[in-house]
C-alpha cells in the first residue's frame, strides 16, 4: 500500500471518529458532574438538522456550526431545566429529548432533504499540508477534526488540572458533601449539561456539514448511542474516549472496505463489527484495573435537592 | 482561657421552621474564645439545625449570628468559613473517589499550587501529629483517616471556631484519644470549639461550658465537669432516664445457639476474614461481642443471620444444623435478626413501617395469604410494635425512613422483639440513639433474655456490654477470644484485647 493511500485511510478513520469523540466528550463532562444524559441522539440529530438549515441560508459554515451548537444547548437547557431544576428522573428525560430531537430535526429539515452544499472547507497551508505522507492527514483536515482534538485536550486538562474541574467531579462523586462546603451543586451540574449539549449539537453539525454535506432524517444513525457507550466503556477518562472512538472510526472504515471487496461474509454483519469491536476493547480495558473505590462518578444519576 | 470583654460568636433568637415543624425555637448561644462549648441533646433536640445555621447551610427564620458584637449574615458556608467557623461532619463531607488532597483542595483559595498545599498539610500535620497522605484516595482509608481529613481541612483555614459533631462516634478509643490531645491544644491556643455528642464522660472531660437542648430549646446551661452523666442526661431527655435494670447473671436455659469453628474467607477487599470462631449461648442469656469496627462483626453478623452461608454444622440454632439455612429458615428455627445499619438494611428507608414488617416477618407471622398481603394484620403489627416501643412517627404509618434515628430503631428491634424469638442476634442496638431510646432498647433486650431468650449483642459501646451483657467476648481480626464473664473481667481488659490483646499500640480506653 503506499504511502498515500494509508494516510487516506487514516484521514477518512479520522472523520468517522471526530462526531463520537466530540459528542461522547460532552457527555463525559456531563456524567462526571453527576448527570445521565441519555438524550444525546436527539440533540445531535437537531444539531444536524438546525446547523445545515442555518447553513444553507446563511451561506456560511461557521453560523451553521454555531446554530447547531445552539440547538443542542437549547435541548440541554430544557433537560438541565427538568432533572436538575426539578429534579426528574434522569433516564426517563433523557429518553424522551431523544425522541423530542428526532421528531424537532425532521421537522426543521422537512424543507432541506435533497438539498446539497459544499462540504466544509479543509485547512490547506502552504507547503505543510502538502507533505507527502502525512501532510494531508495532519495539515489539511476540516475544522471540525481540530475542534474534536482542541476539546480532548481542553477537557483532560479542565478536569485534572483545574480547581473548576476539581469541583465538577466532587460533585459527580457525592453532591452531600459538595453541598455541606457550600458548593454549588445544582448550578455546575447545569453548566456540565449545558456543555454536554452543545457539543452534542456541535457533532451533529458535523454530520450535516462536513462528514456527509447534506439533511436526511435520523442521519446521526445511533452514534448518540455509541457516544453514550463509549463514555462508559471508556471509564470516563478523556483519553479513553478518543481511543475508543478511533476505533470504532477505523472499524467502520475496514466494513467499508470489506464490504466493497466482497469478502463473503454477510454486510450486516460486517456493518456491527465496529460495534462489536468497540465494545469489545473498551470492556477488556476496563476489565484490567478492578480496585476498590468506583470507575464510575458515585453520584451518577441521582438527584438533588438542598435544603434551605 | 480568661474570655474577653464579650463572646467571640453568639447567636441570638434563633428559630428555624421546615414548614410546620419548629428546629430551632428562639435558641441563644455564646461561644468564647479558648472554651470548649458543648452542646448537648437528644437525636431531633436541633444540634444539627443550629450548627448547619453557624455554618452557613441553613438560613435562619429569624434571629441574628454575631462576630464580636456585630451582627454577620451567614448566606453560605464560604461566608462562614471567611469569618473563621470551621466545620468537622459527623458523616463526612469527602468525596470517596477523590484523594485527599484534592478533598482538601475544593475549599482552599484560588491558586494554591498541589505542591504547596501538600507542603502545607504536611506542615499541619508535623504541628498537630495530624498525619496525611495526600495521594491516597478517600475510599482506602478507616474513619479515623477520614475524620483527620476533616479536621486537617478544617485547620489549614485557621479557624476561630470550630464545630465538632459527634466527633467520636466512629472511633476507636485510641483515635478518640488522638482527637481530645487535638482539641485541648486548639483550645490553648484561644481558638473556640462547639463540641457536639452525646457521650456525657467524653463533654465532662473536655468541656467547661455545656447548652443543653431539648426539642428545640435551651433548657439550661451548665458546667459539665461539676454534673454527673446521670444529671446531664437527666436535663438532655427532661426526666430521670430510667436506670436499665441489672442484667441476668450466668444462664441456666438449653442451648439456643452455637458456633464450631466458623471459619469464613474474607468476602471483599478490605473485609476481614472469620477465624475458628466458636461460642455457645443458652436461653436466658447476653452475651456480649466487643471490638473496633471492622473485625469482622458486619461479616459475623451475616454468617449468622444466614446472609451469608456456612457449613451447616457451623451454626446450630436450637440444637438444629443451620449454617446452610437462608435467613427465611433461620428465622422458622426461631431466630431474629436486626443488623447495625438502620436504613437500607434493617428497613426500606422509602417504604412504610407496615411494609417493613412484612419484609422482616413473613415467614414468621401469619402476615400473607394465598402470597397475597394481608395489609390489615401487617398494619396492626406494625401499631403494635410502635405502641410497645414509644415509637414516635408523624401519622399512622409513615415510611420507615422518615422516623428519627432513635424512633426507627426502636422500631426494627420491637420488630423482633415482638416475635418472641429464642435467639435475637443484634449489631450495635443503640448507635447514633439518644440516651432515653438507648435506655428503652436496652432493657428490652434484657426482659427478652429475662423470658428465657439468648440474645447476643454486637457493640463497640463498652459501656453498654457492660451494663448489659453477662458475658463478653471480644472480637479482633476475625478470631473471637473466650467469652469472660462480666464480674470477672474490666474494661480494661477488654480494652486490651480490642487493640489486639496488647499487640498492637493502640491505647485501650479507659473509662
Amino acid at each position: 500500500m503506499s504511502l498515500d493511500l494509508i494516510q487516506m485511510v487514516l484521514a477518512t478513520v479520522l472523520a468517522a471518529a471526530t462526531p463520537l469523540v466530540i459528542a461522547a466528550l460532552g457527555e463525559l463532562v456531563t456524567e462526571r458532574a453527576g448527570v445521565l444524559n441519555l438524550g444525546v441522539e436527539g440533540m445531535m440529530v437537531c444539531g444536524a438538522a438546525i446547523g445545515f438549515a442555518a447553513a444553507v441560508e446563511s451561506g456560511s459554515t461557521l453560523v451553521g456550526a454555531l446554530a447547531g451548537i445552539g440547538a443542542g444547548m437549547a435541548l440541554s437547557a430544557l433537560f438541565g431545566l427538568l432533572t436538575v431544576g426539578l429534579a426528574a428522573n434522569q433516564v426517563a428525560s433523557g429518553l424522551a429529548l431523544t425522541i423530542l430531537g428526532l421528531g424537532l430535526s425532521g421537522l426543521v429539515g422537512a424543507g432541506y432533504v435533497g438539498l446539497k452544499r459544499e462540504p466544509a472547507p479543509h485547512l490547506h497551508l502552504p507547503v505543510l499540508s502538502d507533505l507527502p505522507g502525512i501532510g494531508r492527514l495532519v495539515f489539511g483536515q476540516d475544522g471540525f477534526v481540530y475542534a474534536g482534538i482542541a476539546l480532548a485536550i481542553g477537557v483532560s486538562w479542565f478536569l485534572w488540572r483545574t480547581r473548576g474541574g476539581l469541583i465538577l467531579r466532587a460533585i459527580g462523586d457525592d453532591h452531600t458533601a459538595t453541598h455541606s462546603l457550600g458548593l454549588s451543586v445544582r448550578g455546575v451540574r447545569f453548566l456540565a449539561v449545558l456543555f454536554g449539549g452543545a457539543c452534542a449539537g456541535l457533532a451533529g453539525a458535523y454530520l450535516s456539514l462536513a462528514y456527509t454535506p447534506f439533511w436526511a432524517p435520523a442521519m446521526t444513525a445511533g452514534r448518540g448511542w455509541i457516544a453514550l457507550a463509549l463514555v462508559v466503556f471508556a471509564s470516563w477518562r478523556p483519553a479513553r474516549v478518543v481511543g475508543g472512538a478511533i476505533l470504532f472510526g477505523g472499524a467502520t472504515v475496514l466494513q467499508l472496505h470489506a464490504q466493497a471487496s466482497g469478502i463473503g461474509l454477510p454486510g450486516q454483519l460486517l456493518s456491527a463489527l465496529p460495534y462489536l469491536a468497540t465494545i469489545l476493547a473498551l470492556v477488556l480495558l476496563s476489565l484490567g484495573r478492578r480496585r476498590g473505590g468506583s470507575q464510575a462518578p458515585a453520584a451518577l444519576g441521582r438527584d438533588f435537592t438542598p435544603h434551605r | 482561657m480568661a474570655s474577653e470583654a464579650g463572646p467571640l460568636f453568639g447567636a441570638y433568637g434563633i428559630v428555624k421552621r421546615f414548614g410546620a415543624f419548629t428546629a430551632n425555637d428562639h435558641i441563644d448561644l455564646e461561644i468564647r474564645a479558648g472554651e470548649i462549648h458543648a452542646l448537648l441533646g437528644e437525636n431531633g433536640a436541633g444540634k444539627s439545625t443550629l450548627m448547619k445555621i453557624l455554618y452557613g447551610l441553613l438560613e435562619p427564620t429569624e434571629g441574628v449570628v454575631t462576630h464580636r458584637g456585630e451582627t454577620v449574615r451567614l448566606g453560605s458556608p464560604e461566608a462562614a468559613r471567611r469569618l473563621g467557623i470551621g466545620m468537622v461532619f459527623q458523616h463526612f463531607s469527602l468525596c470517596e473517589n477523590l484523594t485527599v488532597a484534592e478533598n482538601i483542595a475544593l475549599v482552599m483559595e484560588r491558586g494554591l499550587s498541589r505542591a504547596d498545599l501538600a507542603r502545607r498539610i504536611a506542615a499541619l500535620g508535623d504541628t498537630y501529629g495530624l498525619h496525611l497522605e495526600p495521594d491516597r484516595p478517600v475510599w482506602s482509608l478507616s474513619a479515623g483517616e477520614r475524620q483527620r481529613i476533616e479536621i486537617v481541612r478544617c485547620l489549614l483555614q485557621d479557624p476561630k471556631l470550630v464545630i465538632l459533631d459527634e466527633p467520636t462516634s466512629v472511633l476507636t478509643p485510641g483515635e478518640a484519644e488522638v482527637l481530645f490531645t487535638v482539641l485541648e491544644r486548639l483550645r490553648d491556643e484561644g481558638r473556640a470549639l462547639l463540641y457536639i455528642s452525646h457521650r456525657l464522660d467524653e463533654v465532662r472531660r473536655l468541656c467547661a461550658r455545656a447548652t443543653i437542648l431539648r426539642a428545640g430549646k435551651v433548657v439550661g446551661a451548665c458546667d459539665p465537669r461539676a454534673e454527673s452523666a446521670a444529671s446531664l442526661a437527666a436535663m438532655m431527655v427532661g426526666e430521670e432516664v430510667r436506670e436499665v435494670a441489672a442484667a441476668p447473671g450466668a444462664a441456666a436455659g438449653p442451648e439456643r445457639l452455637r458456633l464450631d469453628r466458623l471459619s469464613l474467607p474474607a468476602p471483599r477487599l478490605h473485609a476481614t476474614a472469620l477465624r475458628d470462631i466458636t461460642l455457645a449461648i443458652r436461653g436466658g442469656e447476653i452475651l456480649g461481642i466487643a471490638g473496633i469496627a471492622g473485625n469482622g462483626q458486619a461479616e459475623l453478623f451475616a454468617a449468622l443471620s444466614g446472609e451469608t452461608t456456612v457449613p451447616a454444622e457451623a451454626v446450630r440454632i436450637d440444637g438444629e444444623p443451620a449454617g446452610h439455612l437462608g435467613i427465611n429458615a433461620r428465622r422458622r428455627l426461631g431466630a431474629a435478626f436486626v443488623p447495625e445499619e438502620r436504613n437500607g438494611h434493617a428497613a426500606a428507608p422509602g417504604l412504610s413501617l407496615s411494609d417493613n414488617i412484612v419484609l422482616s416477618r413473613h415467614a414468621t407471622a401469619p402476615l400473607t395469604r394465598f402470597g397475597l398481603v394481608r395489609r390489615a394484620a401487617a398494619r396492626a403489627l406494625a401499631a403494635s410494635v410502635s405502641t410497645a416501643f414509644d415509637v414516635r412517627k408523624a401519622g399512622p404509618d409513615p415510611a420507615a425512613g422518615t422516623l428519627s434515628g432513635g424512633n426507627l430503631q426502636k422500631f426494627v428491634v420491637g420488630r423482633e422483639i415482638l416475635a418472641e424469638p429464642g435467639l435475637l442476634v443484634v449489631d450495635q442496638p443503640t448507635w447514633g440513639v439518644d440516651a432515653a431510646a438507648a435506655a428503652r432498647i436496652r432493657q428490652a433486650l434484657i426482659d427478652l433474655a429475662a423470658r428465657g431468650s439468648a440474645v447476643l449483642v454486637i457493640s463497640q459501646d463498652l459501656d453498654e456490654l457492660f451494663e448489659i451483657a453477662g458475658r463478653i467476648a471480644v472480637l479482633h481480626g476475625g478470631s473471637l477470644s473466650p467469652p469472660v464473664a462480666r464480674a470477672e473481667t474490666s474494661r480494661e481488659a477488654v480494652g486490651l484485647l480490642m487493640g489486639g490483646a496488647g499487640t498492637s499500640s493502640e491505647t485501650a480506653h479507659a473509662a
